[in-house]
């Protein structure tokens, strides 16, 4: 129950962040990668802002043998740069510069986003869902 | 430069940084939407909760916002269908490959001084910038 709550409030609280600094509008994205044109650089605030915060937090936080609620901490293991990484960040960019959502925002927008927010929400959990399926397979054959 | 809005932008990133340090302090967990969407999809039915949970308040968010400030809901696509579930499919596949997304290696990994998440920062945001880009002169937004 504690879990739950805690979070519950961390989702409020991302989600909050995601809402004030209008990451959840796509135009407003939009018009942040646009660097060519009337280019708005409030995003690289957001990011710079997140970042600060989150270095100085976990900076203090990891320090503590284990987390409030749970025996670990669970932090990637994983160290290399592949081509997995490359070539996903890459279509990751690609996607999210079409349409102006990464994950965060186009689940924060579900309830007033409209048939929009549906279609891309819906598609990008759907894509989501069949990749870990199919990954799956390909690890067990 | 007209929509440059530097204070709810920096605000809104904090709170993102303070979600990410209580969701770690509290469950040990990194805050990276695709990775916290993605594990829903996997066999581990003790994992679930905790994200769903976050995910309902991500999703109630934006209406605790939008008590001080009705018109941060009206938000802004500015591609039609096709290319939005274009854009879903890559940011679903491009997410899981390259294992994150804005909040992920954007705010966690970077926070982390994790090699992947710089080079991945770097990587989607070069193709983002460049797919706008490239849409502006050939869509025309």
């Amino acid at each position: 129950m504690k879990i739950s709550i805690s979070c519950f409030l961390a989702g409020i609280l991302f989600g909050g962040g995601l809402t004030l600094s209008q990451m959840i509008n796509p135009e407003k994205v939009i018009s942040f990668l646009n660097i060519t044109g009337n280019w708005d650089p409030s995003l690289a605030f957001v990011m710079g802002a997140a970042v600060t915060v989150t270095f100085i937090g976990y900076h203090v936080v990891l320090k503590r043998k284990k987390p409030l609620l749970v025996d670990k901490f669970q932090l990637p293991s994983f160290k290399d740069i592949d081509t997995k990484l490359i070539f996903g960040a890459s279509i990751f960019g690609i996607g999210w510069g079409i349409a102006g959502l990464c994950p965060g925002p186009a689940l924060a927008s579900l309830s007033f986003g409209g048939i929009n927010s549906f279609i891309f929400a819906g598609t990008m959990t759907l894509t989501i869902f069949i990749f870990r399926y199919l990954s799956a397979k390909i690890l067990e054959s | 430069m007209e929509n440059f809005s530097p204070v709810s932008a920096s605000l809104g990133g904090a709170m993102i940084g303070l979600a990410a340090v209580w969701l770690m302090a509290s469950v040990g967990r990194i805050a990276g939407i695709s990775g916290i969407l993605g594990g829903i999809f996997e066999n581990n039915n003790n994992d679930k909760l905790w994200r769903f949970s976050f995910f309902l308040g991500l999703l109630i968010s934006p209406h605790l916002i939008a008590m001080f400030d009705p018109s941060i809901l009206s938000i802004k696509f500015t591609v039609q269908k096709p290319l939005l579930i274009t854009a879903a499919v890559l940011v679903g596949i491009g997410t899981q490959l390259g294992s994150g997304c804005t909040s992920g290696h954007g705010v966690c990994g970077n926070a982390l001084l994790s090699n992947r998440s710089i080079v991945a920062t770097l990587i989607f945001m070069t193709t983002a910038i460049i797919t706008v880009f490239v849409i502006k002169f050939t869509v025309g937004v």
